[in-house]
């Protein structure tokens, strides 16, 4: 189309736009294409050398498939051919990981951009009123094609079948464009992009737990709910086992749906307003707001209620579905002998119990990370400036961030045993015994969620550039060492990095204190070494 | 004693020198212009009196004491208010205001008389939430925090910018009281009238180095009038020692003369019988750019 059509359609320089963010972001871009692509070709590749005999692997598939904790996790499993097994182990992930760059990419080039006020600069030029949200939908949407491609292309050189490999890639891209348009969505109802990532990550939360509780049900279950769920239907479309293509349309509708009803909110809203109109607020400081920490909790309650909420949904509906995770579907000898290695319906609920309270201690520690990355925003912003300017000492100001980190998790975690022995305790007749055992569970994870924030603080006062890029790379390294690590066989000592790795599997497990200790003082030591590090840097 | 002495100050950034051996002194109770093209150096001074940067050498003293090591305590006796404002989106400008108050110290409690006249006198709205905010209100906000304070020094770093010019007078006239009620105050400027509107003393920057210092009428000591006439008789002032960039047209006659001979030169002109005559000091700007192109003349020679 000419340049004079588009600008009828107020689309008029998105071509320059995209090439500006494209060039902005090429190297993330390319880095999370990179990691996705080589973690699925790769694990399929590695499985294929992991579990060479098909008894091997008909053993890995009883496991996942009797197994409700790695249900709720990893998916239901169709079949044990490798491509099965990668599509269980994978499929999902890789959902969640191109379903997470499409968020924050679509956010940060229309909303971020929005509210920086950088696209009042390039909306006074030659640009239609419609071309940021169509560059930042383009460019949001490049992985995830890039991703179904290269996938498309590499997986049948592992050995997988040509049509699985097809239906695998189309579906782990198809789930990031779905998010790519909810995202689109969420950039357009909120003012600020702090709350439209957190409407299009908690879109993803549910998600997740929606299929995590179909993905968990035994027989009689509620399976039906991972039909709700974009991430359920990467596997549901089941690659490598009689490939259901009409499963991938579904994403690609959510996606055409975001697209057209983004465009719409945008065309119907002014520049930098969201759809709620700001209320005037109070003309003088209440008595709360009178020092760093009034000023911390001020700045942060908003996320924490948002994550509070977030865990008690979750957890709820996931301890509730704890009751029927035991009954088996079927009854092949291979999952009743996995039925009995687990130890029997208890143990089995229990399994399920402790891998929920590992993802409340991978979440918590996400959570942590943030409220203390809160630290460098200000400072980048400048908005540290003017209060390190009055009384307020550096690590004062430093802590005061750091309590409201380390009070939410504690918050969050409580809510996560809460939550879970309600749900749970509730269906089963024992609500009392099982608050108070899934609380004591889930705060053995505190030690490990504040040992990655301290993490976040160690980084912070010493490479403070760094801060950011390298605090969530600890968080995904412990991660992937949680959810994939023992799978694929790495080494005892990387697997030790993890804090996770060190704190006992609750309920179920035994509990030695010593580990929790060792946390929590390396915890101590990376938070001091950190806030001195600050006081020795320059600000800025 | 002085608010503030600095002595051969060094920062680098990098291989970027900021500060390359700055002098600055600030006399207490004096109102003290910071000149300097952008990126002379003076946040990065300021910045390092407010111990957000370490100096890298040269002696720094706030009010008698380190401005790294005692920050916090010379905290409490001071306001700042940032070049570049930002404040959180979701507070009100209201509540900033306290909140930096309060901020500076239990001691300082808010004046809430003197708090709500300089918000009617800046014309604010405290209602609002700072993403709302224009540059020039969010300018406001940080200057009506400063000076409801009751600090005795108050660093401002480019205040007026954004500022409107009903606000820039009502600025003026807030420093003019502070001054008479004996604070103390460092203004980094490079809008030139206003320091000569304001200041008592003046420091003129440039990469990093000061190039000078003193009051405006010391400075124009060294400089020249500018001297328009219109005479009865025309007269010859070719050759005359002193007299530059000598324009006449018959009758009507314009230069520039050093002050040294202004005397000779005056009297030359009623000697041919004045008409009329205007002689002035060099504006502040004037004597800027002439400092300027002059440093830059010098520099392209040597090269």
């Amino acid at each position: 189309m000419t340049r004079a059509g588009l600008a009828d359609t107020g689309l008029a320089g998105t071509g320059q736009l995209t090439r500006l963010a494209l060039r902005r972001d090429k190297i993330a871009l390319v880095a999370t294409v990179y990691v996705i692509v080589a973690l699925v070709a790769g694990t399929a590749y590695t499985f294929k050398k992991l579990y060479p005999t098909a008894a091997g692997r008909a053993a890995l598939a009883a496991t996942g498939e009797g197994n409700p904790a790695l249900r709720f996790l990893y998916g239901r499993l169709y079949g044990d051919s490798l491509g099965s097994l990668t599509t269980w182990r994978y499929g999902i992930w890789a959902g969640i990981f191109a379903a997470l760059a499409a968020i924050f990419v679509v956010i940060r080039h229309t909303r971020t951009d929005e509210e920086a006020g950088r696209l009042e600069l390039v909306g006074s030029t030659v640009v239609g009123r419609a071309a940021a949200l169509a560059a930042g939908l383009l460019t949001a949407a490049a992985p995830s094609v890039a991703i179904a491609l290269l996938l498309w292309v590499a997986l049948p050189f592992t050995g997988l079948p040509a049509a699985g490999s097809a239906a695998l890639a189309l579906g782990i891209g198809a789930c990031g464009l779905a998010f790519t348009g909810i995202a689109a969505v969420a950039a357009q109802l909120s003012s600020t992009a702090r709350g439209a990532r957190g409407i299009a990550l908690g879109v993803l939360g549910v998600a997740f737990v929606l299929r995590g509780v179909g993905d968990a049900a035994g027989a009689g279950g509620p399976s039906w709910l991972s039909w709700a769920s974009p991430l359920a239907w990467i596997q549901l479309a089941r690659p490598f086992t009689a490939e259901r293509w009409w499963v991938l349309a579904l994403p690609l509708a959510i996606f055409a749906l975001g697209v057209c009803l983004a465009f719409l909110l945008a065309s119907r809203r002014d520049l930098g307003a969201g759809l709620l109109p700001d209320r005037p607020g109070r003309p003088a400081a209440s008595r709360l707001l009178s020092g760093p920490f009034g000023l911390a909790w001020r700045l942060q309650w908003g996320m924490l209620a948002g994550w509070a909420a977030g865990y008690a949904f979750t957890f709820a509906a996931s301890g509730a579905a704890a009751k029927g995770v035991g009954q088996l579907f079927g009854t092949s000898t291979a999952l009743q002998r996995e039925f009995t290695r687990l130890g029997g319906q208890a143990a089995i609920v229990n399994a399920y119990l402790a891998a929920l309270m590992l993802l409340a201690g991978l979440a918590g520690a996400a959570y942590a990370t943030s409220a203390v990355l809160r630290l460098r925003t200000e400072e980048t912003e400048g908005r540290a400036e003017p209060v390190l300017a009055t009384a307020t000492g550096r690590v004062r100001w430093a802590l005061s961030h750091i309590v409201v980190a380390v009070a939410g998790t504690v918050l969050l975690l409580a809510v996560a045993g809460v939550a879970t022995g309600l749900g749970y305790g509730l269906r089963a007749g024992s609500a009392g015994a099982e608050v108070t055992r899934m609380l004591g569970a889930a705060f053995a994870q505190l030690p490990a969620s504040l040992a990655l924030a301290a993490v976040a603080v160690l980084i912070f006062g010493l490479r403070p550039r760094a801060a950011v890029a390298g605090a969530w790379t600890a968080i995904g390294l412990v991660v992937a060492i949680a959810l994939f690590g023992q799978v694929l066989q790495v080494s005892h000592w990387v697997l030790d990095i993890s804090p996770f790795t060190q704190t006992p599997r609750l309920p179920g497990g035994t509990v030695t204190a010593a580990p929790l200790l060792w946390l929590c003082l390396a915890a101590l030591a990376f938070g001091v070494t950190g806030l001195s590090g600050l006081r020795r840097r320059d600000i800025g | 004693m002085n608010a503030i002495e600095v002595t051969g100050l060094r920062k680098s950034f990098g291989r970027t020198r900021a500060l390359d051996g700055l002098d600055l002194t600030v006399r207490t109770g004096e109102v003290h212009a910071f000149l300097g093209p952008n990126g002379a150096g003076k946040t990065t001074t300021i910045r390092i009196l407010l111990g957000l940067l370490r100096k890298d050498g040269g002696e720094a003293v706030l009010l008698g004491g380190d401005p790294w090591r005692d920050a916090t305590a010379l905290h409490a006796r001071l306001a700042y208010v940032p070049g570049d404002v930002t404040l959180w989106p979701s507070l009100t400008g209201g509540e900033i205001i306290d909140l930096l108050a309060r901020l500076r110290g239990p001691r300082s409690a808010v004046d809430t008389k003197r708090r709500q006249a300089l918000i009617e006198r800046f014309d604010l709205d405290p209602a609002k939430k700072a993403r709302a905010y224009s540059k020039g209100n969010r300018q406001k906000v940080a200057l009506v925090a400063a000076l409801a304070s009751d600090a005795e020094l108050l660093l401002l770093d480019e205040p007026t910018a954004g500022l409107d010019p009903l606000m820039e007078a009502a600025f003026r006239e807030c420093v003019n009281e502070e001054r008479h009620d004996g604070r103390t105050i460092l203004l980094s400027s490079h809008i030139l009238s206003e320091a000569e509107a304001l200041s008592d003393r003046v420091t003129i920057i440039r990469d990093g180095r000061a190039v000078e210092t003193g009051t405006l009428a010391g400075m124009r000591h060294l400089t020249r009038n500018f001297v328009d006439a219109e005479l009865a008789a025309p007269v010859s002032l070719d050759g005359v020692p002193g007299v530059h960039d000598l324009d006449v047209q018959g009758a009507r006659l314009r230069c520039q003369v050093d002050h040294a001979a202004l005397n000779d030169v005056l009297s030359r002109l009623t000697a041919a019988g004045v008409v009329s005559l205007t002689c002035r000091p060099p504006t502040l700007e004037e004597l800027f750019l002439r400092h300027y192109s002059a440093e830059r003349t010098t520099a392209g020679a040597r090269s």
